[in-house]
């Protein structure tokens, strides 16, 4: 019963933030509402049990990306900063709604045709010992090859995203 | 018990949100906000997934750990490319880069 | 054996390929020396082919023929495109023919194109023609001469039209290939027409063929089968390939090109237009000639009167033309209509394999007057070619009294003239009167018509001497500038000419009276047998006779200072002879036939068809593609919101698709 109190407060927390992130004129207060929504999202992590999930999340999206937004938001965007985001036509509004509304309306349609099974299990952690084998072990189930890869990855972004930001030199 | 219906509709109305912004917002770092919006939407449906149907499994979760890595380095290209347009264009709008060239 | 043939046909294509690519770098000396030391080469090759073949034994009294190279190119199940050589003793003449005219053209030209823009291009263009016209005679197969007959239609176009920067030379060039092209339609359905009943494109039905490699001896059930098949097959391709001939020798009416023509380079008109190119169709009829005897000798006819009236018109605007290289046309024209008659008249009088006396001597004539024509003929225009060289006009009207300017030119000129008009001891006299004698034997009313026209031909020529050598002397453009004498590479090549013109005629006119072996006969004729050629006496005579008396009339009217007689003839028939110098409207009718009838009548609905149907169908297509790009070019607006619109609403769309399903 808890669960589902909490599940409908972080929904509509979610919901809600999200809305107003993407309602926003201010591209600022548009980065702090999609923090409240990543938070919004650790929550569910936690209330599904995965705490290291929403550790993470609340790490690297709410510590790391968001920062990330906030500086991009400085060096770019001076107006924006200082609340001058062009309003949003009502027209590209209206198109946007109505595909955002359509493609819901979809999917929920699968969502309820499909009968899902849900299993009754007790609330357990994922051991931190088990991801950790799991992330480094190489037999089944276990994730040596698209740990790495990330790693990797992560740092061909790191030296593409400064290729891409330095400054050109003038030639 | 929540049923899983409730995470997909959650996940569902996130992902249309982010949708709706991505296609309504001109400015690039505002469009960037909503990628991510859509994201977060897929790591839910991932994670409950996991949790409520497969509950002996652990691919849900490690995929959603890998979402947020490569979110986290896409999105760290995205806005070095954001800041190099704005170099090269003085603006942070979409419609700015409509000609692929100038 | 023969196996250096090969290098008769490869080295001026050779110097073509050089020339052609590289012959803008050159100087002029160069290009021209190289051009002329290939065909040097090759004139020396020629000669020892000749020597050898020649000089070989016969087998049953026949000459070999040899096929010293032979490759299928092209199979078409039982039909085959082969590309070889072969000689017999036509191909062999012809050979001597092309490579002796052609060489002193090269000569000739390096005095004549002096300095000329496009020297190296010119030399080029000559090559190319050699090694086409060599082609043409050493073909093995009806579809090899018909390749090389067209590439020397290209290279006679290419040369007509030298000076290109002249309309008038584009326009010739222009009609020259067009009349030639509509006659060789004709020839290339009359070779299909031939390949498909006959199965075979092989000219080794005649003689012994000595197989070098391999090619596929001409069977006689084949030609039984055409024969089965109703036996107007064979005729009917042999006439249309004669149509072929008749525009390639500028039969009439197909001869307009011919006089046009003269707008290229002298040595040009020399080499292609009246020594090798135009016997074109007077070597195919030669070399077809077993066919036609065996079994198209009612169609000989058409040859014998298409010959017999082109002599007759050709000659008769000769006598008015004013410009000395239309009159050589024509009296070209003339000639090759004389072979042609020759040809025609070689009736089949065969008792079983051996041709009779008769048949043999049409066939002898025609290919001996190929010999000796190409050899005068090209004399006199290098001659005109010096004398255009020297006036820098082709009117008769300025020239006058040159001989005491250019001797050389003068003598060999007269020499030339008295060959073709068929004096003795000149070589005209004894192919022309074989020619005669072979017509009287066919019919007397031919032989007559030939008589006369013989005598036009000594009358017009005689007109053309006196006109530029004698008459009266145009001083003011001479005093303007004075003509002079062609320097030595141009008179050199008119003497040896002159030299092979008075060597012929003196032996065979000896030969023939004495019935001397060894002669021309004994190496061409029909049968390949040893012809000996012996005068008719009375014939002989009075075609002498009647040519001197022409000679005479000429020398009467024209020879003095004023012509009174030929201003009185002038005024008299005023009408006829405007209507010579106009060639009898020849030019005329052609054009008011292609423009009124067939254009109007044809060309006219096609083209609007074609514009408006065809091109009203593909423009429409163009409109509608075009304006369908028009109308989604707005998709691709590089405005990225929008794209995602459209994928979203494309994934939605895909969704319910799948779901409904």
């Amino acid at each position: 019963m808890a669960n589902i109190i909490m599940f409908i407060i972080l929904a509509v927390f979610i919901i809600v933030s999200a809305l107003m992130c993407v309602a926003t004129t201010r591209i600022v207060r548009a980065a702090t509402f999609m923090l409240f929504v990543l938070l919004g999202v650790a929550g569910i992590y936690f209330l599904l049990d995965y705490t290291f999930l929403g550790a993470a999340q609340i790490a690297v999206y709410a510590g790391g990306v968001t920062m990330v937004f906030v500086f991009a938001i400085q060096l770019v965007s001076k107006r924006a900063l200082q609340g001058l985001e062009k309003r949003v036509k009502a027209g590209t509004m209206a198109v946007g709604a109505l595909c955002a509304l359509a493609g819901l309306v979809v999917v929920s349609l699968i969502l309820l045709k499909a009968g899902f099974l849900t299993q009754e299990i007790a609330n357990v952690e994922v051991p931190m010992k088990e991801i950790g084998t799991a992330l480094v072990g190489s037999g089944k189930y276990q994730y040596v090859l698209p740990f790495e890869f990330i790693s990797v990855f992560l740092l061909a972004c790191i030296i593409g995203g400064l290729v891409v930001a330095r400054k050109e030199e003038e030639a | 018990m929540i049923p899983v219906e409730c995470y997909f509709a959650l996940s569902a109305i996130l992902f249309f949100i982010g949708v709706y912004g991505f296609t309504t917002r001109r400015n690039l770092i505002a469009m960037l906000i909503s990628v991510e919006l859509i994201l977060n939407a897929v790591d839910i449906n991932f994670a409950a997934i996991n949790r409520l149907l497969y509950p002996n499994g652990n691919e849900g979760m490690f995929m959603t750990l890998f979402v947020i890595g490569v979110a986290a380095a896409e999105s760290a290209v995205a806005i070095s490319i954001i800041i190099n347009v704005y170099r090269k264009f003085k603006s942070d709008s979409v419609d700015a880069i409509k000609n692929m060239k100038r | 054996m023969f196996s250096y043939t090969l290098f008769i046909m490869l080295l001026p294509l050779l110097s073509f390929i050089v020339l052609g690519l590289a012959g803008m770098k050159m100087q002029h000396k160069v290009a021209g020396l190289i051009g002329t030391c290939s065909l040097g080469i090759v004139t020396i090759l020629s000669y020892l082919t000749a020597f050898q073949y020649f000089g070989m034994e016969r087998v049953d009294g026949v000459y070999q023929t040899f096929v010293p190279y032979n490759f299928t190119w092209l199979p078409l199940g039982n039909l085959h495109f082969d590309l070889g050589i072969l000689l017999d003793p036509i191909s062999v003449m012809m050979l001597i023919v092309i490579s002796t005219v052609s060489l002193m053209v090269h000569i000739y030209s390096f005095g004549y194109m002096h300095g000329e823009k496009g020297f190296q291009r010119y030399y080029a263009f000559l090559s190319l023609f050699t090694m086409s016209m060599l082609g043409l005679v050493l073909a093995t197969n009806i579809f090899q001469m018909y390749m090389f007959w067209e590439l020397v239609g290209v290279s006679s176009y290419l040369l007509i039209g030298f000076y290109y920067p002249l309309k008038p030379a584009i326009a010739a060039s222009k009609k020259a290939f067009i009349v030639t092209r509509f006659a060789d339609m004709f020839f290339l359905v009359g070779i299909l027409t031939f390949g498909y009943f006959v199965d075979s494109f092989s000219f080794s039905f005649a003689g012994d063929i000595v197989m070098g490699q391999g090619t596929t001896p001409f069977i006689e059930g084949n030609i039984a089968k055409a024969v089965a098949a109703g036996g107007f097959i064979i005729p009917t391709a042999l006439v249309l390939m004669f149509i072929g001939g008749a525009g390639k020798s500028a039969m009439f009416p197909l001869h307009i090109w011919l006089p046009d023509a003269m707008e290229g380079p002298t040595p040009v008109s020399a080499l292609i237009h009246a020594a090798t190119m135009v016997v074109a169709g007077v070597f195919q009829i030669a070399r077809m000639f077993p066919l036609w005897i065996e079994y198209a000798p009612q169609a000989m006819s058409i040859v014998v009167w298409v010959g017999v009236f082109t002599a007759f018109y050709a000659a008769a605007v000769a006598c008015a033309q004013s410009d000395i290289k239309r009159v050589l046309a024509f009296s070209t024209i003339s000639q090759i209509a004389f072979m042609m008659v020759a040809l025609g008249v070689s009736l089949p009088g065969h008792h079983g394999a051996v041709l009779d006396n008769h048949a043999q001597l049409g066939y002898m004539a025609g290919m001996f007057h190929l010999f000796t024509h190409a050899m005068f003929k090209a004399c006199l225009f290098l001659g005109a070619g010096c004398i255009i060289h020297a006036v820098h006009s082709n009117e008769m009207a300025l020239m006058g009294g040159l001989r005491k300017y250019m001797p050389i030119t003068h003598i060999t000129f007269l020499i030339s003239c008295l060959a073709i008009a068929g004096i003795p001891f000149f070589s005209g006299f004894s192919s022309k009167d074989e020619i005669i004698t072979a017509c009287m034997e066919y019919s007397p009313v031919v032989g007559w018509i030939m008589t006369g026209i013989a005598a036009m031909t000594a009358f017009y020529m005689f007109r053309l001497y006196y006109g530029i050598f004698w008459g009266t002397e145009n001083k003011e453009a001479h005093e303007h500038h004075t003509p002079h004498e062609a320097p030595l590479t141009m008179t050199i090549p008119l003497i040896v000419l002159c030299v092979i013109t008075v060597g012929v005629g003196v032996y065979t006119t000896l030969g023939g009276f004495m019935e001397w072996g060894g002669s021309f006969g004994s190496y061409v004729s029909a049968a390949g047998t040893d012809y000996t050629i012996h005068f008719n006496t009375q014939i002989a005579l009075t075609s002498t006779v009647i040519a001197i008396l022409s000679i005479c009339l000429a020398t009467y009217i024209y020879k003095g200072e004023s012509q009174p007689i030929a201003d009185r003839l002038y005024k008299t028939f005023p009408k006829l002879h405007r209507a010579a110098y106009k060639r009898f409207y020849q030019d005329e009718i052609w054009q008011y036939v292609t423009h009124r009838i067939i254009f109007r009548c044809v060309s006219t609905p096609i083209a609007w068809f074609d514009r408006h149907v065809v091109d009203g169908t593909f423009n429409f297509l163009a409109w509608g593609a075009n304006e369908g790009g028009e109308s989604i070019r707005s998709w691709q607006s590089g405005d990225v919101r929008q794209y995602a619109v459209w994928f979203i609403t494309g994934s939605v769309a895909l969704t319910l698709i799948l779901l409904c399903i």
